[in-house]
Formats: C-alpha cells, structure tokens, sequence
C-alpha cells in the first residue's frame, strides 16, 4: 500500500512548527543563521534540516501574495535519486513508497543530488554522506504519522493511504474552485512518475510562485545512467575506489595539515 | 475571549485586527481554518502590514498604525446608514433605548465637560425616574436616546473619511464593511479576534469598545461564532489579570483606596446599585466576594468586629497611581528603594529603555527570578554590551544597585493550572524538577514571606499586622503545593470544611473563604476539575464542557443569554448554546439565573443595567470611541486638528525630550511578534534562535527604492528617545498608504533580540515613547514615529 503527505498549501500559515518537529525527531542540530533578506529560516535545504518552508512574496491581479510551502524530499514513484545512486542498498523504495537513504551505504558521491529534479538531498561535509527526509521511516513502520503531520497545527498536512490523499486533494481543488480560485490543482508530476508528497496549490499553473519546479524530469544524464551505462559505470566507480584502496595500502594516507583539522 | 478558541470555528465572518494570530497563535487558528474550510467563513484581515494572517484571509485591508476607531467607526457608519445591523437584539439587548442627560455632546473633538485638563462627567449619565432607573425610549426615536447620539456621533465616520485617516482606499474599506456586516443576520455570526495590536495604543481601551458596538451592533454577543476575543499573549496571562494587577484584587475587585477607611466605606463605594428594574445586577453580591477573600487571606484572624482585616489590606492613595508607567516614573525618580522582578523583563519590554535602565540604576537593590539571565538581571551591563548612546550614569562602575539573581523553576519544572484565551484553567503536571538550586516560584516567595514575618516578630518594625495577621495554613510552609493553594482559591465553606461548588455558595457574614471568587468551582469536593479532559460536546458547539474548566463556573461563552431573544427564541436555532425548557436553562451554564423564566431579567447580568453598553460612561475620555491620533502621528486629526491626540493621554514629564515629530521623524514604526520567537525569552533556546536568527528592520519597497536601500543592506532607525541598527527587509507587503492624501510609510520592527541569549540584537524600547493608554495605563508600542537611513 503506498502512502503520501498531503501538502494543502492553502492551509499553511508558515508557522514552521514542522520545522521544529523534524530536527527534534530526526535529532538534528539547530545552526544559528546569517540574515538572508526573507522569513525563511534558511536560503535552502541542509545535512541537517530536512524541511523547509519556503517564503514566496509574489503579486497576483495586483494584489500581494504571500504563499508559504512546505520543501522536502518529494519521495518520487520514479526517483531520480535512487537512479543516479551507484552505491548498493544506499537508497531504497520501501513498499510504502518512501525513498530512504540508508547511511551506512552511503559512500558520499553526490550522484542523488545530480539525479534529483527538485535540488533535495545534500552532503554533509563533516560525514561525507547525504541526508534528506525519510518520510520518517521509523514513525511509519511502527504506524505513527510523520513528525511534521503530527506538529502541523492548521490541518495543512496529513498523511495515509496514497489513494485516499488524491481524493482528498481532488475534495479540496473543487472546494477551493468553487471559492473563486479557477486554477486550483494537485501537484503531482508526471516527470517523475508522480510523487507520493501531494501538494493543493490554488494556482497549480504556477507552481514556481510555489517554489516548486514546474515540470520536474529525471536529467537525462542519469536517464542515460540509469540504463546501461550503470552497470558499467559502476564497475568504474568501483575500480577507482578499489584503486584509492591500493593507493593507500602501497603508499599511506595522505598528510594533512593540522590548522585543518581544527576546523 | 467572551467565547473560546474552539467556538471560532462557528463563525461565519472573522474579523482579525490588531493581532496576527496566524503567527502569533498558530495552534488557536486552526479553529479559524476550521471555519473557513468546514463553514465557508470569510477572513477579513485589517493591519498594516501584509501578514501570515492576511496572506490567508480573504479581504486584506491595509490601515495606518493608531487608525483602527476611525476604521470601526467607519463600520459603526456604515451599519447604521444601510440598516445592516440587527435591530430586535439592539432593541432588547443594548443599552440603544437609554436617555441620556441634558447637555451631552461632542464638540471639536471633546465631548461635553472638558475642563481643559480633564471631564466633568455629569453630563455622560442616564437619565434616571424617581427609583433611580434609567429613562428608556424602546423605538429608539428620542434625539437624547443612546441609539440617536450614536448615530449623530458615527455620523462623520463616511468610508471617505475613513479612507482619508486610515490610507486605504474607500473601497477596500467598503468591502471589508460589507463582509463584516454579514453577520447582521439573525442566523450569521461573525468574532473578533485582536491581540496587543489594540491594546498597545493610547486609545486601546476605547477601540475595544468600538469592536464591541460593531459585535452588539451586529448582535453578535453571546452567540456561538461571535464575541470579542482577546487573544492572550502569554499561557498564563489570563490568569495573572484574573488573580489581580495594582489596582485590582483577585476576581476583578477593586484594591481599596487610602479614602475608604472601613471595609463598609469600600463596600459602600464599590458595589454598584441596579440600574433598570429588573437588573440581576450580579456585582450587587461585592461584599460576598469581598468578604470571602479577606477570610482567606487572615484566616482565624478576619472577624466581623475587625472589619475582617480589611485594615492590613494596603491602599493606594484616593488619586494614586502606580501603574506601569507611574512605578518607574517613581524609580526614575529616586523614590524607590528596591524591586522583585518575577517572570518579567522590564528592560527589553518596558517603553523607552534608556529610561527603565536609568531608573534601575536608582534602585539599592533588584532581586530576579529567572531561569536566564535577563537583560534586566544584566542591567548593569547594558552599556558595555548594547548602548553607545546611553548616558555614562550607567557605566557599571556607576552602578550601586545591588542585584540578585535567583534561579527559578520554569514552567515545564511547575505544576498549576494555566489560564489560556478561553478561559479555561487547563491543569498540567511539572514535567522534572528544577535543575541544580532553582526553586519553584511559591517556595521563592513563601521562603521571602516566612523570613519576614521572623524578622517582625523578632525586631518589630513599622505596621506589621499584615504579615502577621496573613493565614499561611500549608502542610509544608516553606513549599506549599500548587493543590493547596487552588483549593483556597476555589473557596471553602468554614462551617463544614468542605470545598464550595462555586461562588452562588460565598456567604458575606465570614462563613466562607475564597480566594479569587470568578474561580470558584475549580476544585469543588468532586476533585480537581481543572484536570478534567473529557471530551463530550452535547451542544454540537464545540464548548466541551468536561475539558478542563472556564471561568465563571465553567460557562464556555459569556453573556449566552443573550444569544436568545427576550422570549427565549434562539436568534439561529442551529446555533443555540441555550435553551430554555420550561423549567431550566439547558446546553452551556446559563449567564443568567439558571431557572429563571427568560423575560424575567434582563439578559447582561454583570452590569447593573442588564443590557450591554453602546454607551460606556466609565472610560475617562468620553462614552463613545473616538478616533484620535496617536502620540506621535504624521498628520492631525481630520476631524478635528485642535483635538488631535486623546485629550486624556497619560505621559510623564519627566523627559521632555521624548517626542518627535513629523519634521524630523516622518515614518510610523510597529513593533511586533514573529511566530519563531517567544517574547524576550526563546533567544536563549537553540531551536526559535535557528528559526530566526537575527534583528530586521521591516521596509517598504517604495521607501527603500527612494532611499536606496536593497534588502540586506545596514539601516540606522531613530526616534526621539534613541536608536538602532540593523538589516533592511525590504517588501511590497507593507504598502505604500495615502493619508490625508500625502504619502505614508511603515517601518517594521520585531520584538525579540536583546543583549543576552543565545542570539542577541538592538532592544526594539530603545526608540519606544512613554506614553500611555489613560484607562488601562498600557504603553503606546505601535503607531510612533521614527527616521530611517541607510548606513
């Protein structure tokens, strides 16, 4: 059975206690930030901060608009990540749908972050691995919703069974059409197979005023990788790890300097 | 909140003003999203700035910071003119029909009575028959009729001129009037839902009166989805008002003045006579009230003979003052020796912060109870770590305070009860002890109380009656429970020992105690009803009556009554918290005599004219809300220049320095909270600190084009008291206003940074004046003017 997060954009407040609730739950550290010009609490998504709320100050029939929308790992049906990925068992699609990195696999390549159309994951310099939500694959498993769903205070985000988000969805476009708003849609492209994060938008022909890409595809480059290329071009990547191995066997580790290694 | 958060979600129209509850109450807007999803509820949101509240709502109006009267008036206006108001509940319900006496008016901008420096308010009464009752006029026709000084008064407030004070145009203004008025309909409601963007004006308390006409106009009091809702800024601050201020006992009694010498004399002057004939007139009860709470404060002690100890009460001088502004005014000024300053920081949130570090300078010695050290307990070091521009009087070295830090539990390290929005009095259980040597605040205090009386009993002293007449009746005196003390609260009957079931039990011959009578019933001898969660809701209204308790005796939503008609007939039958079956009132506990028949009293039973007040005599600057400028305003008044601020506004002298004008301070500056921050209090936490890190300076698009300001960029804010830097957060969301037909522009300034925490920035009081709401004595944080310059 596939799940999804239901994302109704036109219920989010941007008060940012999903923010809050995946670092405490993901047990993340807070970084304390420079001034970026915006509400957001950071430019983009980070190692160690997995869901954004993106801050969108647009003009619309020559009034403001202020449209806040949750950014995290869409969990794509076809993932560009899980695509790109060389490394065996470092991602996976759990039955649910879920796209989980799976750490100790992770040998910090940075193939997911070229595979992924929406600019998700990225790669701690301190761990040398890469890091995004996990749709919180241990709440899930044990049948809890994720962090984010349980925080959010407005009812903007819920979470279940795939099917039952899109109906929901499809209620709330006819509600909100219904209220004037003529280009309500689901956000749920097809480029990547659809994605099992949902968004309502209550314009869903602009979903760059959303901070969201319109139409999101699978580089070609990994397209290409993804077919048979990958199987040799693992065989490369791993030839030219196993010859760092024997690099370092014959001639020992690489000397650093030590004001490096303070900071 | 006359009604509750959970009640919002049955209205149909909300109208936010002066307050963001999007940011500044996210987990209370849920049920204003409820409303919207689930009733189709519009949202009409009125501020100056584009917020997270109105970048959901449906009909943004944007106003100029201080103009929100000229707005409601504007409603008032337009309500009366097109007959959009619901005329039987303001017939029945309103004070609308009351004469007023010969010789009231208003005149270039003062009403009848200005003596120049204050009101004779002879003028501003009902004209009474010979039992001392109000003269009515049902049809509402008579030219003296409160219904027809209404109007006269209203009758300047046309959406031109509203458009012409607040900047926005006439017909956002008339859109917005439309969606409000909706709820003119017997079977619409629409609430209210402000915050400290009202209350931190020097007219605050007459701009709540004006939502309440437009909610009595509207005949939204007492209905399910209706009511004027204060949306408290703090867990607990409805239950710091509750348990009393410096001019109140707990329970809303007034604190005894020097002049009223015996508790007759207080009693005498303090409990108010009926006002119509067939008034409940519930405050007639004061001296239960009264009675109750001095047997709870001396115990054994309190005796008829003795006036039951109303002689150790303290009492304020006839005229005094010691309000915020007037306490340290006081210190300022040499007259005080020393201050406790619990769960307060009156450094970062008291107005004109150069003051409030010059009169804590003056003080022997300070005592803080904190759970981190706060700009105030760090005073001393405000000029090393914040101020260039403070004087030298407050180098460290200059100093003598002597202060004391004491480590306090905080709340999660409490049990007790918080007293939210709703009223409701929502037991919680301490979640840990207090780390290291921190004390919870009641063993602080009892330790402070305990040692004192030791010293008067040993050495003596001047008057110490008070502590040694005072009832400390704990297990451990030293550390009483929070359960001890709430059952005090609630009240007992002396007689039997047993706890009272509420305040229709309080005796006013010293056989009962209580210790704040509006809580009565929150611990009766069915338990702690504070700790209860159930979650029924037989009303369908969403009032859950076993969740928690709400004060008073558990009544979800105030003046019910009158959410009925004087027959008994619910305005919106599908919307009726109560129903009278014949013998009873059923559904909410009824603010009414529960088994009166419903035409036998009148439906306001609180006042002592048993109906609602359009006309309000007791504020000091006049019955009807008028708009006046703020203390420091771009323009004067349109509707009357030689009138221009409230003729009552309360400053102190003591800085003549501390006014601008328009000359050299031309933009009108807010201050407010961001939804990532608690107050001065989440800097030192890692998580809101992440959120937002860092001070901004909120700048309008237009203005930061002319100036040449990009976002980012350094900018220097300055009023007449001081100033601070920061960065420009240059936006369209704060729109470029027409006043008066000239120009006008916001400059935006969020609360929370200071010179301690984990992030720290400028204290935004550094420019703030002092200047003071003349009924409530709250400071004028919103709507002052300032410079802005690139740096």
């Amino acid at each position: 059975m596939l799940v999804a997060k239901l994302i109704d954009t036109t219920l989010c407040i941007g008060c940012k206690a999903c923010e809050v609730a995946c670092q405490e739950w993901n047990d993340q550290e807070y970084t304390l930030g420079t001034f970026n010009g915006s509400y957001q609490t950071m430019p983009d998504l980070a190692p160690n901060f997995w869901n954004l709320i993106k801050f969108n100050e647009v003009q619309r029939n020559g009034a403001e608009a202020w449209l806040m929308s949750k950014y995290q790992c869409m969990h794509c049906a076809d993932a560009g990540c899980l695509a790109a990925c060389p490394a065996p068992g470092a991602i996976t699609q759990l039955a649910n749908g879920t796209v989980d990195f799976v750490h100790e696999n992770c040998i910090g390549c940075g193939y997911c972050i070229t595979g992924c159309p929406f600019d998700v994951p990225k790669l701690s310099p301190a761990s040398k691995k890469v890091y995004k939500c996990s749709l919180c694959s241990d709440r899930t498993a044990v049948g809890l919703e994720p962090a984010c769903i349980k925080t959010c205070p407005t009812n903007c985000l819920t979470f279940g069974e795939r099917d039952e988000m899109i109906r929901v969805a499809e209620i709330r476009t006819r509600e909100l059409k219904a209220d004037g708003f003529k280009d309500a849609g689901i956000y749920n492209p097809a480029g990547v197979g659809g994605t099992n994060v949902i968004y309502v938008l209550n314009d869903a022909k602009q979903p760059e005023q959303y901070g969201l890409p319109k139409d999101p595809i699978i580089p070609w480059t990994v397209q290409l990788w993804k077919g048979p290329l990958k199987a040799l071009g693992a065989m490369v990547f791993m030839g030219s790890i196993l010859g760092a191995f024997f690099h370092y066997v014959v001639f020992g580790p690489q000397q650093e300097e030590a004001a490096d290694e303070v900071e | 909140m006359t009604n509750g958060w959970t009640d919002v979600a049955n209205a149909d129209v909300v109208l936010v003003m002066g307050g963001n509850p999007a940011e500044n109450h996210p987990v209370g807007f849920r049920f204003v999203m409820e409303a919207k999803r689930l009733r189709k509820a519009k949202i009409v949101c009125v501020d100056p700035r584009f917020t997270r509240t109105a970048a959901v709502s449906d009909c943004y109006v944007p106003i100029r910071s201080g103009t929100d009267i000229a707005f409601l008036g504007g409603v008032i206006h337009y309500a009366l003119e097109t007959g959009k108001y619901q005329r039987k509940y303001v017939e029945q319900h309103t004070n609308a029909s009351f004469l007023i006496a010969e010789g009231f008016g208003f005149t270039d901008g003062h009403f009848s009575g200005w003596e120049g420096k204050k009101y004779d308010k002879a003028t501003w009464q009902y004209e009474l028959d010979g039992n001392g009752h109000a003269k009515t006029d049902p049809k509402l026709e008579h030219p003296r009729s409160v219904f027809q000084l209404m109007k006269k008064h209203y009758s300047r407030y046309t959406p031109e001129m509203v458009a012409e004070i607040c900047g926005c145009t006439k017909e956002e203004f008339v859109r917005a009037a439309e969606m409000i008025t909706v709820a003119a309909a017997e079977n619409k409601s629409g609430t209210v839902l402000y915050a400290l963007g009202w209350t931190h004006h020097s007219f605050a308390v007459q701009l709540i009166h004006a939502a309440a006409m437009v909610q009595l106009l509207m005949g939204n009091i007492g209905m399910p989805g209706g009511g004027v809702n204060a949306q408290r800024g703090h867990a607990n601050i409805q239950g710091s008002t509750d348990m009393g201020a410096w001019n109140m006992l707990p329970g809303y009694l007034k604190i005894p003045r020097a002049n009223l010498k015996t508790l007759d004399e207080y009693l005498k002057a303090n409990t108010p006579k009926a006002l119509a004939a067939k008034s409940l007139n519930y405050w007639g009860n004061t001296p239960k009230f009264m009675k109750s709470l001095l047997k709870a404060y001396y115990g054994k002690n309190a005796t008829a003979a003795n006036g039951f100890g109303y002689d150790w009460l303290p009492k304020i001088e006839e005229t005094g003052d010691h309000s915020w502004g007037a306490f340290f005014d006081d210190m300022f000024h040499g007259k005080v020796e020393g201050l406790i300053s619990f769960g307060m920081n009156p450094v970062a949130n008291g107005p004109n912060t150069k003051k409030m570090l010059t009169a804590l300078s003056k003080l022997k010695w300070l005592i803080v109870a904190e759970n981190f050290e706060t700009e105030t307990a760090a005073f001393w070091q405000a000029k090393k770590l914040a101020g260039k521009d403070y004087p030298k009087a407050l180098d460290a070295a200059s100093i003598q305070t002597e202060v004391f830090l004491l480590p306090a539990a905080n709340f999660a390290e409490k049990d007790g009860a918080f007293v939210n929005s709703s009223r409701w009095l929502q037991w919680k259980e301490a979640a840990t002890d207090p780390p290291g040597e921190a004390w919870r605040d009641q063993e602080i205090i009892s330790r402070l109380f305990l040692e004192l009386r030791r010293l008067y009993q040993k050495d003596g002293g001047a008057n110490p009656a008070p502590l040694l007449n005072m009832s400390w009746d704990y297990a451990l005196p030293h550390k009483p429970l929070l359960s001890e003390v709430a059952r005090e609260v609630n009240g007992v009957d002396l007689g039997t020992g047993k706890q009272l079931n509420g305040f229709g039990e309080l005796k006013d011959d010293g056989s009962t105690a209580c210790g704040n009578w509006v809580y009565s019933g929150c611990w009766t001898e069915a338990g702690n009803q504070m700790s209860r969660r159930g979650q029924v809701d037989p009303t369908g209204l969403g009032l859950y009556p076993q969740w928690a308790w709400s004060w008073p005796s558990n009544r979800r939503i105030l003046y019910n009554r009158a959410s009925t008609d004087e027959s008994g007939k619910p305005w919106d039958a599908t919307r009726a918290p109560l129903k009278w079956d014949g013998d009873r009132w059923k559904g909410d506990v009824p603010d009414y005599k529960g088994d009166a028949p419903p035409e036998t009293l009148p439906a306001f039973i609180m006042l002592p004219e048993g109906v609602a007040r359009l006309f309000a005599p007791d504020l000091v600057e006049g019955p009807f809300p008028e708009h006046y400028e703020p203390a420091e305003s771009p323009v004067l008044n349109s509707l009357h220049k030689n009138a221009s601020a409230n003729p009552m506004l309360k400053t102190y002298s003591t800085e003549p320095e501390a006014f601008g004008t328009a000359k050299d301070f031309p933009f009108v500056a807010i201050t407010y909270r961001l939804t990532e921050h608690f107050h001065y209090w989440t800097k030192h936490t890692s998580s809101s600190s992440q959120l937002q890190s860092n001070f901004f300076v909120e700048v309008p698009a237009e203005l930061a084009a002319a100036k040449g300001i990009s976002n980012g960029d350094m900018v220097r804010v300055s009023s007449a008291r001081g100033s601070l830097d920061g960065p420009a957060l240059v936006t369209k969301r704060l729109r470029t206003l027409l006043v008066q037909g000239q120009k006008t522009y916001h400059v935006g300034l969020p609360i929370h940074w200071g010179f301690v925490g984990k992030v720290t920035g400028p204290l935004i009081n550094n420019l703030t004046p002092s200047a003071y709401d003349p009924n409530s004595s709250t400071p004028e944080y919103k709507g002052f003017l300032v410079n802005l310059e690139k740096i």
